[in-house]
């Protein structure tokens, strides 16, 4: 028998452990124990599943490459998240070697149904640690495990850990350090490791010569439930929960996006004054720098709207809501879990996104993923309330009619849409909802603050370069050709304005001039620029926000039908104008398939909508 | 194995706190290994617990564990 060592030092090349469990056995918990911030985030090669590895220290000399596997039951490849995990044990992962060792994380208080992955995890016959998680919650619900006798039935080592609370983590460092023998002995079960029923009773006679006791019910889960999932306390609850989410992200944000865009602003304009003027100070400052704000001021929603989710998840809250939601999103086909994202939506599409790979079912997750963009987010705003100012006349409870209205409409394509999807291309292979309820449990704030670091790398470091890369492009079209005197085109004359010139005959039928086709290419960097291009169109000039806001709905209203606004706001309330949703969308799919074909049908949705309100307002008005 | 006539229980039959014992899975392989995985063998007891508003999903217990179940899958569990 080989003896090979896990944790050999760095100098003779490092190597892979891999760290597999169920769901909700803590695995993540014990991976950021071991590695802390020494973390790199990836996506595995054509699939939507991240790829965590962090470097577990073990000395000054010795480290190991820990893999965080996603959480599964089975190795039998079924879903995308069993095809990786059983790719990367068996070694077919590419770029990726086998890795030398195994962690295999089981929750504590429930081993009868946890040690069915034994069996399959232990045929591999890779050196193995069996890690018998949450013994906190073991010991003060009073059940009991004998380790010797565990450790001998399995033929590996076995230890009993804290992952929160810390205790009994040297051991898996030891293990870790030391030089480790493979899993040995192919018990007699292990022919037949894919064979459930067949795994299930071996647990059973485990667990039972291992002298487990299971422990107490959760009371205190128990009785939560009694409230939280109480038919009118817990949808109550969940309702005023997701308000207080949206409500957050909505408003809570703002002072922080607020600071994010004076300081981009206030930076930029120094620079300004310190460089002389020319082409390259514009495409440094209004390109790049702009580009750069408009990337760093999403990090505030971000930030919160993982924090909320981070808090649901580890609380075991996540669970609930799920189950409360469930009967209503299922009948437009789209799971429980999707609330939260969609909800999330209606502050902004980009945090949103980011959140739905909480959605474990990759069918769910892309449906959410395509459908959240039609959510009204806060940059239609400014958009529509402009435009209801100038076409909208009278009472402001006729404003708000028609703001309540487009929210309905808004609403109303997500869900239609998600309809669409789930019956057509993205029809479940029917895994239905089967969702375990796990015990509620507090949140620790290690485990918090390393999701939000996380989630700020991940959206900084790939989303961010994609948008700023389409920041530049959009100036460069805003800018390009040059004067004869080398400075910036006007508006109307750049590439821009000239593509805003050629669709003109195209969205005629929608009631749309020139110049509000330049404003629909300028605004596919973010919905709300819109606002300032028509202002620079229509010669407005102003320090003054207000007067601004003020003139140009005078010029609107002179200059557009009522039908063409009506076609305007429609063309909006559908068409994907935001360049960082499409870049998160790219990020989070691992591909431009996705959000190029939503970017295709929100298009089409938007010029059919848009020429339907245009004819309907002025048949109406006629 | 004796099932009683045509209208025989299922897990979706049990009201609030009452226990069944599982007889079969009339599933599809996949979905029914991974509910076997998760405590639903034939032989083992079934407690209903907590639903949804509106009664659907339900969340079921089963050797130690709490499972939510929608309605059209607890209705292929079928009783001894």
């Amino acid at each position: 028998m080989t003896v090979s060592s896990p944790g050999r030092s760095a100098a003779s090349g490092t190597s892979l452990v891999a760290l597999i469990g169920p769901p909700n056995s803590g695995k993540t918990t014990l991976f950021n124990r071991l590695t802390g911030l020494r973390q790199k985030v990836a996506n595995y090669p054509g699939v939507t599943v991240e790829r965590h590895v962090g470097r577990a220290q073990l000395g000054e000399h010795a480290h190991v490459d820990l893999l965080d596997l996603p959480g599964v039951y089975s190795l039998h490849p079924r879903t995308e998240d069993e095809k990786v995990t059983s790719d990367v044990l068996l070694g077919k992962m590419p770029d990726l070697p086998r890795p030398n060792a195994v962690l295999l994380i089981l929750d504590s208080t429930n081993l009868g149904h946890n040690l069915a992955l034994v069996a399959p995890i232990l045929a591999l016959g890779l050196p193995t640690m069996v890690i018998l998680n949450m013994a906190d919650d073991l010991d003060a619900r009073g059940g009991a495990v004998d380790l010797k006798a565990l450790s001998q039935e399995l033929g590996v080592p076995v230890a009993l850990v804290s992952s929160v609370q810390g205790t009994g983590v040297d051991s898996v460092r030891n293990f870790l350090r030391g030089p480790a023998a493979p899993a040995a002995n192919p018990f007699p079960i292990l022919q037949n490791v894919q064979d459930a029923p067949h795994c299930r009773r071996w647990a059973a006679t485990v667990t039972a010569s291992a002298g487990y006791r299971a422990p107490a019910p959760p009371a205190w889960t128990r009785r939560l439930d009694a409230t939280l999932l109480h038919r009118v306390w817990g949808p109550t609850i969940l309702t005023l929960l997701l308000m207080a989410i949206w409500w957050t992200i909505f408003a809570g944000a703002k002072p922080a996006m607020d600071a994010v865009e004076l300081v981009i602003a206030t930076s930029g304009g120094w620079l300004k004054a310190q460089l002389p003027d020319t082409l390259w100070r514009g495409l440094l400052i209004d390109g790049v720098w702009a580009g750069v704000g408009s990337i760093v001021v999403f990090l505030p929603q971000i930030l919160i709207l993982s924090l909320f989710i981070g808090i649901l998840e580890d609380s075991g809250y996540m669970a609930r809501a799920a189950l409360i939601a469930d009967r209503m999103l299922a009948r437009v086909g789209l799971q429980g879990k999707a609330v939260i994202p969609l909800v999330s939506a209606l502050a902004c599409a980009v945090p949103a996104i980011m959140g739905a790979r909480m959605i474990e079912s990759k069918r769910d997750r892309l449906a959410t993923i395509m459908v959240a963009p039609f959510m009204v987010c806060s940059a239609r705003l400014p958009v529509y309330t402009l435009l209801i100012a100038a076409f909208v006349p009278g009472a402001a409870w006729m404003q708000a009619l028609v703001l309540a209205g487009l929210y309905v409409l808004g609403a109303a394509a997500a869900f239609g849409t998600a309809r669409l999807l789930k019956s057509t291309i993205l029809k479940s292979e029917r895994m239905p909802f089967v969702l375990e309820m796990p015990p509620y449990r507090w949140p620790t704030f290690r485990s918090l603050s390393l999701r939000l670091i996380d989630r700020t790398r991940v959206f900084l470091r790939r989303a961010g370069t994609i948008i700023l890369g389409v920041a530049v492009v959009l100036w460069l079209m805003a800018t390009l050709p040059l004067k004869s005197d080398g400075t910036a085109a006007d508006v109307g004359d750049s590439i821009a304005g000239t593509i805003g010139k050629t669709i003109e005959p195209a969205i005629r039928p929608l009631g749309f001039n020139w110049k509000i086709g330049v404003g629909l290419i300028t605004s596919l960097a973010a919905r709300e620029v819109i606002v300032s291009t028509l202002g620079t169109i229509y010669g407005i000039e102003s320090t003054d926000e207000d007067a601004v806001k003020e003139s140009l709905r005078t010029e609107l209203h002179r200059d557009l039908t009522p039908g063409g606004a009506a076609a305007l706001i429609v063309f909006f309330a559908f068409a994907m104008q935001c360049m960082s949703t499409v870049a998160v969308i790219r990020r989070e799919t691992g591909g431009w398939k996705w959000p190029a074909l939503q970017f295709g049908y929100m298009l089409a949705l938007a010029y059919l909508g848009g020429w339907a309100a245009n004819g309907i307002t002025t048949w109406w008005l006629a | 194995m004796q099932l009683s006539g045509n209208n025989a229980r299922t897990v979706a039959d049990l009201a609030h706190h009452e226990t069944g014992v599982l007889l079969s899975l009339d599933l599809e392989p996949a979905l029914a290994d991974r509910l076997m995985l998760l405590g639903f063998l034939p032989g083992e007891m079934v407690e209903a617990a907590q639903s949804a508003p509106g009664g659907d999903p339900r969340v079921y217990r089963v050797d130690g564990t709490e499972i939510a179940l929608r309605r059209e899958t607890a209705l292929r569990l079928m009783l001894k």
